[in-house]
């Protein structure tokens, strides 16, 4: 499933902006009579990292559920707009949301394995998708396991509670659950914000080794992160009684020299 | 003046008034526990509770020494009945539960929901006379004589079901939503979901309902009075009778006195006791199952 276009990091990117993972398109999530944000033409470079930052309650998240649809749990919540991943748009009624949750994973803001084994956590999701060659599941389970820096830590105990992991071992468990459909997209929701620095540390530099392979979207609340893994950055606001998307474009630029009043005021911490 | 206004305060009147009706509350069931040994005290001297299980069965008689006590065919009705009706009941209302919370749409499942509440509120003699009128006839003609432990199983089993459907549903309603939303994050199909994660993740609680379904079953008595037969014998096959520990006191308590009156006291602890034990156990899952999602 993944696609064919050239790498991203090319030197002509300054003419030739990188190819689009996820484009929206006036987006706007509502919550019964109550918009959390709208007007959103967000766009996300292929096999970047793109931050999404801005104080809370401006609809950082709700823009984050809505690109896989996991809007579609909320009762009440409404998306508007278009989501368009490869062309097609993901909000369409008869597009499969299952199908599009595999290709574009999540990882959440507190680590939530599924109260079962470590082995099982990743078990299921490949079964569920239809691998029934027990050794092909084994295989993908430790390298995916290796690839979040987890094997070495637990190959021995793989059949032991999952919840019984630190934060941080839960969290990379999460990315690796996350990453063994081998999707094209990761969606990540303030991933270090429930660990302590040194766990965050860890996931964070392992988000970095995701570049290049992965198309990653990453809310944070904090600058000094998005400054060390961004290649890509999207500012939102709250402005009036909804959220808004103020200013992205490729994070370095954003932060030397932000366009608009609010970022700089944002990023210097002058406000809120 | 400050002594009586503190007298007079309602806060203290009121948290005074709540401590003696929990008091009260609590004290009933030592009260009863106290009663029964009491009462079953006279024929646990003249026998000791050895008799129970090593006499050559229940003909009880007014003077210990001239009756027979042994429970373990009583025990064996009251067991295997409450068995059947929890291995016939449970897998359905598990499977109801999941229906509830998973399957079907909002607005019928909370339909679902309260049509459970009631028929747990169904009295249990009408679900005994339905028993004996439709049920037992209808054994009787495939494998006589009808009244027997499968209809016991098959009446309790109605009257179990929405006490497990319910626990569960609840135990499944209590699944942490970040696990839900990481199943839905996967695309893990409907059934998988339901099967493989929310239910491992509530076992705890669907436990404790199979375990109190089993309780109401043993302290059951009138429905199963009415269809399981009383005759006292440890049965051979689902199709014969049985009588329970719960029945042959309200079939016996009439005409009994001495240390017959007092056996069936014993009886009485017995299922208390037992069903003590069970909500206890119930309890004792329930707090782990709470610490473990706690951890998580």
């Amino acid at each position: 499933m993944k696609s064919t276009v050239t790498p991203i990091r090319s030197v002509v990117a300054e003419s030739a902006p990188p190819a689009l993972a996820i484009q929206t398109k006036d987006l706007a999530v509502h919550y019964g009579a109550l918009c959390a944000v709208r007007g959103v033409s967000l766009q996300v470079p292929q096999q970047q990292i793109t931050a999404i930052i801005g104080p809370s309650g401006c609809g950082k998240t709700s823009v984050l559920s809505s690109l896989n649809r996991l809007t579609d749990l909320i009762p009440g919540a409404r998306v508007s707009g278009q989501i368009l991943i490869d062309g097609a748009d993901v909000l369409w009624p008869a597009y499969d949301p299952v199908a599009l949750r595999r290709r574009v994973g999540k990882v959440f803001q507190k680590p939530n394995p599924f109260p079962l084994s470590i082995a099982r956590n990743l078990d299921l999701p490949l079964r569920d998708q239809g691998v029934r060659n027990a050794d092909e599941r084994a295989g993908r389970i430790e390298a995916v396991l290796r690839r979040v820096g987890l094997w070495d830590e637990v190959a021995q105990r793989l059949d032991m509670p999952a919840q019984q992991l630190s934060g941080g071992q839960q969290q990379r468990l999460c990315i690796a659950r996350a990453l063994v459909l081998e999707p094209d997209i990761l969606l990540m929701d303030e991933p270090c914000s429930a660990l302590d620095p040194i766990a965050s540390g860890v996931v964070e530099g392992l988000i970095e080794e995701l570049r290049g392979d992965y198309t990653v979207v990453v809310v944070t609340h904090n600058l000094q992160q998005a400054r060390r893994i961004a290649d890509h950055l999207a500012v939102f606001w709250t402005s009036g009684d909804a959220g808004c998307l103020v200013e992205q474009g490729p994070a370095g630029a954003i932060f030397d020299s932000p366009k608009q009043a609010i970022t700089a005021a944002y990023l210097d911490g002058r406000c809120c | 003046m400050p002594a009586s206004a503190s007298r007079l305060d309602p806060d203290r009147l009121l948290t005074g008034g709540l401590r003696l009706c929990a008091a009260f509350s609590a004290a009933l069931l030592i009260l009863v526990v106290i009663f029964l040994l009491l009462q079953a005290g006279p024929v646990l001297d003249a026998i000791g509770p050895w008799r129970l299980f090593a006499d050559d069965g229940w003909f009880p008689a007014d003077t210990a020494a001239a009756g027979q006590f042994s429970i373990v065919a009583l025990l064996a009705g009251s067991g295997a009945v409450a068995f059947g009706a929890t291995v016939l009941a449970a897998p359905l209302a598990i499977a109801s539960a999941v229906f509830c919370r998973f399957v079907a749409p909002p607005r019928i499942g909370q339909l679902f929901r309260r049509m459970l509440e009631v028929l747990a509120g169904v009295p249990s003699v009408v679900f005994g006379f339905w028993g004996l009128v439709v049920l037992v006839p209808l054994i009787n003609r495939w494998q006589p004589p009808g009244a027997s432990v499968l209809a016991g199983a098959l009446v309790l089993g109605l009257m179990i079901l929405p006490t497990i459907a319910l626990l569960a549903d609840s135990a499944l309603r209590s699944v942490p939503r970040a696990t839900l939303s990481a199943a839905a994050a996967l695309g893990l199909s409907r059934w998988r979901t339901a099967l493989q994660v929310a239910l491992p993740a509530a076992r705890g609680g669907v436990v404790t309902g199979i375990i109190l379904g089993v309780a109401r079953a043993i302290g059951e008595t009138m429905a199963v009075l009415m269809v399981c037969g009383n005759v006292v014998q440890v049965p051979a096959s689902v199709f014969e009778p049985v009588r329970t520990l719960t029945a042959n006191i309200a079939l016996e308590m009439a005409y009994a006195y001495g240390d017959h009156r007092s056996a069936l006291f014993l009886t009485g602890l017995v299922l208390t006791l037992l069903v003590i034990a069970l909500v206890l156990v119930a309890e004792l899952g329930r707090g782990a199952n709470a610490r473990r999602t706690a951890h998580g």
